[in-house]
């Protein structure tokens, strides 16, 4: 028989949706105002294996020669992405939804376990109630991640009105650094958080957008306990 | 008045599904496209009126405009920006841009000119403005590009240049205009920060007269700002409560610009 299994608050899923177009706006005026000063690059013992962006990126996307263009998206949707972001902390807190959320214990060792299940290498996933152990800690990184984002953010914004902030973020030149690479990192979320998705089904995606799983549960066998099994 | 004897069948498992799906993925669908059309009207926007500022949508200049408001809160005299040791400076201070420095100019003939509100035109030398107390700073200075280098540099702070030569009165306005000799390149600051106390009017550089493609005689520095508003060859100075010229302003950055 059909049930319907409540999965997802409503303000879980209006954040996740209002953050999706933001966070792209943000990572695009990111990649206009980064152009201006593209010196990272992942440089190995004096040999350079990746040069952040190579020109046919740039091309691809349009990106050059847009700084004050990205400055101005930049700093009206951080706003977006700010107050997003405290609304949904604010909630998860207040509603004891983090409860579901934040790692336990023994989410790091079983989600070693996930990912073996998940690469098909191991047969059993372990047993999990909303979320299994992989997404308590991908799900709780992404938030905080977020949070990093605004702090290294306002250190290199506002450098000398919050150089607490800087010397929190290890300085200026550390401070745009982490906020480019958590950036970076978001792109890879974003990769994996997909074919996830994917792989998880309809029912799965559906209750992102409408809240709920529908289970598919045989109706019980009555089982007669042998005693009085209390 | 038949109706209200019926009773009110319950949904079947599968209605309810239903419902909830048309309503969700409804909502959704409809939100999805005011996102998208509200997305297309920013970026379709018409660019503002050229006044001060100009270049950038109009939206986008007006939260540009509202965001400095909001930050502007946060500043204060008592925020000074980080300074270091005399040997981290760089020997080689990265020049950027030429704009304002490419007319005809004798350095010999420079005078400062500075415009009060009542229209009176006071002129200064540079002499005058060596004879006063200097003030050095090392410091990381900043462009609005991303790069950053530490440099040493040395001048007259600005609130001592106004306070000695008795333009208190002028510091009532709410900006400070500033132009290269040509008026090619303009600055517009908002009073705050023009009299921060590590604002000056510098004319050295690692302890050098400062270099003609630095801004020589005299050039801003101004660390509570980007390097855009830290104008070179300084020819004239004015007071205003509205904002006067500024260059990148008029090219679509924001008109504040501050660190």
């Amino acid at each position: 028989m059909k049930t319907i299994k409540e999965k997802h608050s409503l303000l879980m899923r209006w954040t996740h949706w209002v953050n999706f177009p933001i966070l792209t706006i943000m990572i695009w005026s990111g990649m206009l105002i980064y152009w201006a000063s593209d010196t990272y690059s992942i440089t190995l013992f004096g040999h350079t294996y990746f040069k952040f962006f190579p020109q046919g990126f740039y091309k691809t996307f349009n990106i050059p020669k847009r700084l004050s263009e990205g400055m101005a998206f930049h700093f009206l949707f951080m706003w977006a992405f700010a107050l997003n972001g405290v609304v949904y902390v604010l909630y998860t807190i207040i509603s004891g939804a983090w409860r579901e959320l934040v790692p336990q214990r023994k989410s790091f060792k079983e989600a070693w376990q996930v990912l073996l299940h998940d690469l098909h290498i191991r047969k059993m996933a372990p047993p999990q109630n909303k979320y299994n152990a992989a997404q308590r800690i991908a799900y709780t990184a992404i938030i905080l991640m977020g949070f990093g984002s605004l702090v290294t953010g306002l250190a290199i914004y506002k450098p000398v009105q919050f150089s607490t902030v800087v010397w929190l973020c290890g300085g200026y030149h550390f401070a745009r650094i982490l906020h480019f690479a958590l950036t970076i990192g978001y792109v890879f979320f974003f990769l994996i958080h997909i074919i996830q998705v994917i792989l998880a089904g309809w029912n799965n995606f559906r209750s992102v957008i409408s809240g709920f799983e529908v289970v598919n549960s045989a109706p019980k066998k009555l089982t007669v306990p042998a005693e009085d099994g209390k | 008045m038949e109706n209200k004897a019926k009773p009110k069948k319950e949904l079947t498992i599968e209605q309810k599904i239903n419902r909830r799906n048309f309503i969700s993925f409804g909502v959704f669908g409809v939100m999805g496209a005011a996102a998208w059309k509200g997305w297309s009207w920013l970026y379709n926007a018409p660019k503002e009126t050229a006044s001060a500022t100009a270049g950038a949508r109009l939206p986008l200049r007006r939260a540009l405009n509202k965001t400095e408001l909001a930050f502007r809160n946060f500043f204060s005299n008592n925020h000074l920006v980080k300074t270091y040791p005399k040997e981290m400076a760089a020997k080689n201070v990265k020049v950027n841009s030429f704009i304002g420095l490419k007319s005809k100019f004798e350095i010999a003939d420079w005078r400062l000119q500075v415009v009060k509100q009542s229209g009176e035109v006071l002129s200064f030398t540079i002499d005058q403005i060596k004879a006063l107390p200097k003030t050095e700073i090392i410091y990381d200075f900043k462009c609005v590009e991303g790069w950053d280098q530490i440099q040493h540099w040395g001048g007259l702070k600005v609130i001592d240049f106004i306070e000695h030569f008795g333009l208190a009165e002028e510091t009532k306005a709410a900006y400070v205009g500033m132009m290269t000799p040509d008026k090619v390149y303009q600055v517009g600051l908002d009073m705050p920060s023009a009299l921060h106390p590590q604002t000056i009017l510098a004319y050295e550089m690692n302890g050098q007269p400062i270099p003609i493609n630095h801004g020589a005689p005299l050039r801003l520095i101004i660390p509570v700002k980007y390097g855009i508003k830290n104008i070179k060859r300084i020819g004239s100075i004015t007071f205003s409560n509205t904002r006067p010229p500024d260059y990148w302003a008029r090219a679509g950055y924001d008109y504040y610009s501050g660190l």
